[in-house]
């Protein structure tokens, strides 16, 4: 049993983020980066499947420039058997990366992808139910359980009323909640192993398919400030400052 | 695991020890096995410096660092000195009346945590393993002999338990020598000083707490490698400092304070004296309408060569500001952090050379110390901090400018500077209360607004990290003596004085927000906090810092 698991190099989460000057992207420059922290609880869980028995083989996989390399030595320090970049300079959008990431399926043919639920710098949560489609296979999204049965995956999710059980047929798409695990530490050793395996690569631009982003940043801003917070004694003083002061009646 | 080498710290000093190391190692054909551990979560993140880069040792280290893309590209344009006489008014310095050593031609505005990113690369291109997120906890020491370090636990419960699933214990790193590059008071330095009696037959250790922000400004205001410095309002002689504003690449500036941790009243905070000092209408007039984007601090060890401990020790040696080489007279710390290292480096090599495995002193480090011009420079240097500090700013100022300007550091005698910083401060009673104003939110801002913008981050449930050795004297002595200066002199609003009513007041240590600048554990008038070592990966995220 093979599982493949897409992985995103983002903003490390404990880094504040800012819009750059010219208004149409964030500034990223200097900041430190790392793996997006679904994706970490992705690899978390598939190494533990893979521990317990469950699984063979675990490949991280991700599309990017090369300086994602380090996220993918993260994910074999954490314990995944192989790694593969999908190479490129440009920014993609969440279906040029499913399609991309189908590459590596249709080649690699794993009975599980296990992938973040979405990378906390843009919020789509679309890659993992976009890979599903072009694929075919059941999706089971946001997971904070995960069990492997012969030919089938029980997933936990949790929703509004209460806790719903899916079994997916295998091969399927499962995507992480931030329930599901607590990702290990890495151990030294373990990275010191993981600096000197190799990384298969392939590039964005010979897989014939079409990269090109299908929206414009028009503009960024960040969100307005709220105004302080004022205390009143009486309802006559709250009536008066929302007519006057809030403005919100007329 | 077993090493040739193993560096603790990879900033200046340790990167720059490792890259000389591999430089030498292929001249010589030897192989070495080069490993650095670095507490910080990568290259860079704990590194915090003013920003002036005298490039002479990086000359020396990579002589092609312009071809090699070094962060390195915006050469000063413009000094400027303003001596600040109150919160409205200053006079500009001509240069011709300031000692040379505070002339800036040559040199470069940097981020020395950029720097450290790039020399991380070239460390690594030479064959150096580099391993961020690590913190060295403890210095193996066998008959005397320093062996290496462990590093310190992930995993730990507040009581220091094993949490269930994710506890990963240290391990031990071993090596022919180990080399502390730790910055200023390390906490290894620390031990090692008391250790192996190092400090004994020198001053005392002077330092000066350094904060930093990082602003970025409307383009058609910037001017990129113009340098501010500053002394006088709002610091004074009692409580003496200086402050600069650089304007740096990519329409960044950045600001900031050092205050001597010699000052005396206790009431100090050196983080409000530098937001109230960016009100000054030189300041403000660069600041305008920018946005605040990062914020730091960082201890700085500035006693120079009359504080200078012994460098070895069995096994190993004192690199950079675990040492102490900083240059006060130019305020610079980054070129001679890294010539001490590639110094130690070629100590290294030089042992290993002589194939003598059983002499494990790295006795050529301070020779090879002696003939450079690193010790040159800390010998013309040496009267600077004690003439301002027994004469002042302004008579200290002028004897500094004659023994640097006429006698070029080489007056025949040398001032000498035996107090403690920690034992200068007076008692609350007897000095005067300071009364901050409110920031504005504009240009001055509250402690925890600013040490967001640091990225700090530790897991909340890890051992405190900042320990007591008594727990009863922040409340029985230094409250009622010193009105517990802990309050005030940390930059990133770790200690507080909570009076909880019934219970009384109590001592509470916020150690997630520590940005590991090291002051507690040097400005404590009991010297009661200890500064160790947290969870690997914990503490600031500083970029372009």
């Amino acid at each position: 049993m093979k599982i493949v698991v897409p992985v995103k190099r983002t903003v490390d989460p404990n880094v504040k983020v800012r819009i750059s000057q010219d208004g149409h992207s964030m500034d990223t420059r200097s900041l430190k980066m790392g793996m997006n922290p679904f994706c970490e609880i992705a690899v978390e869980e598939a190494i533990r499947l893979k521990e317990a028995g469950k699984a063979s083989a675990v490949i991280v996989v991700t599309v990017g420039a090369a300086a994602c390399e380090d996220i993918l030595r993260h994910g074999l320090g954490m314990g995944a058997d192989r790694a593969i970049l999908i190479e490129t300079e440009l920014s993609l959008q969440p279906l040029a990366i499913a399609k991309l990431l189908k590459v590596v399926v249709d080649k690699e043919q794993p009975d599980l992808i296990i992938s973040g639920k979405q990378s906390i710098d843009e919020d789509n949560n679309q890659t993992g139910q976009m890979l599903a489609a072009l694929l075919g296979w059941p999706q089971g999204t946001f997971a904070s359980k995960v069990e492997l049965e012969p030919n089938r995956a029980m997933i936990t999710r949790e929703v509004d009323d209460g806790l719903e059980r899916l079994a997916l047929t295998l091969p399927a798409v499962v995507t992480t909640d931030l329930r599901l695990n607590q990702p290990r530490y890495l151990k030294l050793p373990n990275i010191m192993k993981a600096k000197k395996m190799p990384i298969e690569r392939l590039l964005a631009s010979e897989s014939g398919i079409d990269l090109r982003s299908r929206l414009i940043v028009q503009q960024l801003a960040e969100p307005t400030k709220r105004s302080g917070c004022m205390k009143v004694q009486s309802v006559a003083e709250l009536v008066n400052a929302l007519h006057n002061v809030a403005r919100v009646i007329g | 695991m077993e090493y040739d080498i193993v560096i603790v710290g990879a900033g200046p000093a340790g990167l720059s020890a490792a890259c000389r190391l591999q430089q030498l190692a292929k001249q010589f054909n030897l192989t070495l096995r080069v490993c650095i551990i670095e507490k910080g979560s990568e290259i860079g993140a704990h590194n915090l410096s003013g920003g002036i880069l005298d490039p002479r040792a990086l000359n020396e280290l990579f002589p092609d660092w312009q071809q090699l893309g070094a962060p390195v590209t915006v050469p000063v344009t413009r000094d400027e000195f303003y001596l600040f006489r109150n919160e409205h008014s200053a006079l500009h310095w001509p240069n011709s009346l300031l000692p040379r050593t505070m002339h800036n031609q040559g040199n470069y505005v940097i981020s020395l945590g950029n720097l450290c990113r790039w020399l991380g690369q070239q460390a690594e291109a030479l064959g150096v393993e580099i391993y961020p997120g690590f913190a060295a906890q403890e210095v193996i020491i066998e008959n005397d002999v320093v062996c290496g370090i462990v590093t310190g636990d992930h995993g730990l419960d507040r009581e220091g338990k094993p949490k269930a699933g994710v506890y990963t214990p240290g391990i031990e790193l071993r090596a022919k020598h180990t080399l502390f590059a730790e910055g200023c008071r390390g906490h290894l330095g620390k031990s090692l000083l008391s250790r192996f009696n190092l400090d004994s037959r020198v001053d005392p250790q002077h330092y000066a707490i350094g904060l930093k922000e990082l602003w970025q400004i409307d383009p058609s205001r910037h001017q990129a490698g113009l340098v501010l410095h500053g002394a006088g309002w709002p610091l004074d002689n009692a409580n003496p400092g200086g402050s600069f504003l650089y304007h740096f690449e990519n329409n960044l500036v950045a600001v900031g304070m050092i205050v001597d941790l010699c000052y005396q009243n206790p009431w100090l905070s050196p983080f409000n004296e530098l937001q109230r000092f960016k009100h000054h209408p030189v300041i403000r007039q660069h600041l305008a309408g920018a946005k605040r984007i990062s914020y730091g601090a960082r201890a700085i060890s500035k006693g120079g060569l009359n504080s200078l401990p012994e460098m070895i020790f069995p096994g190993g040696a004192l690199l950079g500001c675990d040492l102490g080489t900083l240059n006060f007279s130019r305020i610079k710390g980054i070129h001679t952090a890294m010539k001490s290292g590639m110094l130690a480096a070629e100590a290294v090599v030089d042992q290993w050379m002589q194939n003598k495995p059983e002499d494990t002193l790295l006795s050529t480090y301070p020779v090879r110390f002696r003939n450079s011009w690193l010790y040159e420079e800390l010998y013309q240097a040496r009267n600077f901090g004690p003439a301002l500090h027994r004469f002042g700013t302004l008579s200290g100022g002028a004897f500094n400018l004659i023994d640097q300007n006429l006698f070029g550091g080489k007056l025949p005698f040398t001032l000498h500077d035996t107090r403690l910083d920690h034992a200068c401060l007076k008692q609350a009673s007897v000095t005067r209360t300071i009364d901050y104003p409110t920031p504005d939110g504009q240009l001055s801002f509250d402690r925890l607004s600013s040490v967001y913008l640091a990225n700090t981050q530790h897991v909340e449930d890890q051992p405190v990290h900042l320990t007591l050795n008594d727990p009863s004297i922040p409340i029985q002595i230094n409250l009622p003596l010193y009105a517990e200066p802990a309050q005030r002199y940390c930059p990133a609003g770790v200690y507080e004085v909570v009076d909880d009513g019934k219970a009384g007041k109590h001592f509470q240590i916020n150690a997630a927000n520590c940005i590991h600048c090291k002051v507690c554990d040097i400005k404590d008038p009991a010297q009661n906090i200890n500064w160790v070592a947290p969870e690997g990966s914990s503490g600031p995220n500083y970029a372009d810092m």
